[in-house]
């Protein structure tokens, strides 16, 4: 009994301790962007990072995600007769839910693993040491346009996520399914409104928020060796989806 | 001049730094030697703020730098210059912007002035030539030899240099002592080695102090060093463990 206790007890304390690392983190990054100089070089190749070398990616799972939307949509709404209405299903699925989600998940294995890798081998090779001795604040240096760089690029890709996903519905559901070209945009204009954008938005910003300081933090924070990186990096990758998944529900339950 | 005074760190329940107690001239190149583990490496760290002391003090210029942080300890680390142990080069840069990293970022100076500082740095640890190499295309000891040229190129007072020879072979270890040898007298500065390559380093330290469980057991020039009656720096010197204490 004391063992479970004990265990119970050492578990959170932990759990604790790093909850509180990782708002100190976040709170030091806030801290540093209002403190100049801004380094912009540094944002611009994360945003390229993010953003341009994930495009491909966030394609092929958008235009994919919107096929199948409206493959699945047209089966069950076959069944009501509501074959009308697949337009909508498939804009509000992705810019509500799937489009958010599914593109941060996307760009968590491929943009954030590797962010943590980097800063990991920085951490682990002594380069952030050598930031530091050059009085180069590596929080400024390394994170702040890293996280930056995932709140501008997050929505975009998002947004391109949707609109390739809306595409692909388009694709099968008028030239596989044969429903007519006017019933797929004028049902869709008719049921999605702003509100459902801005919904969207507020899940890309945050997800690209959690996701690069998630990241971030795990790579500053990476083990030693080869190991310890590996660690970290399989860590920021599974905490980010986990953390995605539960951020989602509870801003849609909000946000509804 | 840097002065540490009564220096303790411990890492949970291990205690690194028992009291180290040193002093490292102006102008000098002083060695630390001591065994693998022993702390070396982590005195260095105190000594450009990269970790804190328990307790104690290091007096650079007068001023206690364990009390600074921020801008103030920044201002002291613009005159310090430090080689790592594997170089710490940023690998997702050409040798070129690694040497001109410590311009670009901190001075303003144009880059036709940068360009002339770095390809003199260069040239002063004979990497002619090898400008728009990255980190991953050299060898270990040409990477030294890049990250000498960044401690350089800023004109530091003092250079840190944390086991700069460790991984060579025996003729690269002595080319890169004649550089660090050659290049102090250049740019006269003030420089700590922290090594164990006996004798070698015997060759260019002004000072040499043995640091042995966590204290600095033994200071002087290499000749005392050489010639002392202390056990511990005897039997280090000669490579014997003694009954498992060294």
């Amino acid at each position: 009994m004391i063992n479970i206790v004990r265990f119970i007890g050492g578990f959170s304390l932990n759990f604790l301790s790093f909850l509180g690392k990782m708002f100190v983190f976040l709170f030091e990054f806030i801290y540093y962007i209002f403190i100049p100089p801004f380094k912009f070089k540094n944002f611009l190749r994360q945003v390229r990072f993010f953003g341009n070398k994930s495009m491909i990616v966030v394609i092929f799972t958008g235009a994919f995600s919107g096929m199948v939307l409206a493959l699945q949509g047209f089966y069950a709404l076959n069944k009501f007769g509501a074959e009308a209405l697949l337009g909508p299903v498939v804009a509000l699925s992705l810019i509500r839910e799937l489009g958010p989600v599914l593109c941060a998940l996307m760009v968590t294995g491929r943009a954030g693993s590797a962010v943590t890798a980097e800063i990991g081998i920085m951490r682990i090779t002594e380069q952030i040491d050598a930031l530091t001795v050059m009085a180069v604040n590596p929080m400024k240096y390394v994170v702040v346009p890293n996280i930056l760089a995932g709140l501008l690029t997050f929505p975009l890709l998002t947004a391109i996520f949707d609109i390739v996903g809306i595409y692909g519905g388009y694709m099968v559901s008028v030239h596989a399914l044969g429903l007519s070209e006017g019933t797929y945009f004028s049902q869709m204009e008719l049921y999605v409104d702003m509100g459902d954008i801005r919904i969207g938005l507020y899940k890309s910003l945050s997800f690209g928020l959690l996701v690069t300081w998630i990241c971030t933090f795990m790579g500053y924070n990476s083990g030693y060796g080869a190991r310890g990186v590996s660690r970290a990096t399989t860590n920021a990758v599974v905490l980010s989806s986990v953390v995605i998944l539960i951020w989602d529900y509870m801003l849609g339950a909000f946000l509804l | 001049m840097i002065e540490i005074k009564e220096l303790y760190k411990s890492f949970g329940k291990q205690q690194v730094l028992k009291g180290v107690n040193l002093v490292i001239n102006e102008g000098e190149v002083t060695a630390v030697i001591g065994r693998s583990g022993g702390g070396k490496s982590v005195l260095l760290k105190h000594i450009v703020g990269l970790l804190k002391p328990d307790s104690g003090s290091i007096f650079i210029n007068g001023e206690d730098i364990t009390k600074l942080k921020g801008a103030k300890l920044d201002k002291i680390r613009a005159d310090i210059g430090v080689v790592f142990q594997g170089g710490a080069l940023f690998d997702s840069m050409t040798v070129y912007d690694n040497v001109a990293f410590p311009l670009t970022e901190k001075t303003k100076l144009n880059k036709k002035e940068i360009h002339e500082k770095v390809m003199k740095a260069l040239s002063d640890v004979g990497l002619q030539g090898m400008e728009y190499k990255y980190p991953a295309e050299l060898s270990g000891g040409m990477r030294k030899r890049v990250a000498l040229a960044r401690a350089l190129i800023g004109n530091p007072k003092t250079i840190l240099f944390d086991e700069p020879t460790t991984g060579l072979d025996p003729i690269l270890v002595r080319s890169i002592h004649k550089l660090i040898r050659n290049t102090q007298k250049l740019y006269g500065f003030t420089g700590l080695i922290i090594s164990h390559e006996i004798p070698e380093i015997f060759e260019i330290a002004d000072r040499v102090a043995m640091l042995h469980d966590g204290r600095i057991v033994e200071v002087g020039t290499p000749e005392e060093i050489q010639k002392s009656e202390n056990l511990i720096v005897k039997n280090f010197i000669i490579g014997i463990d003694n009954g498992g204490k060294l």
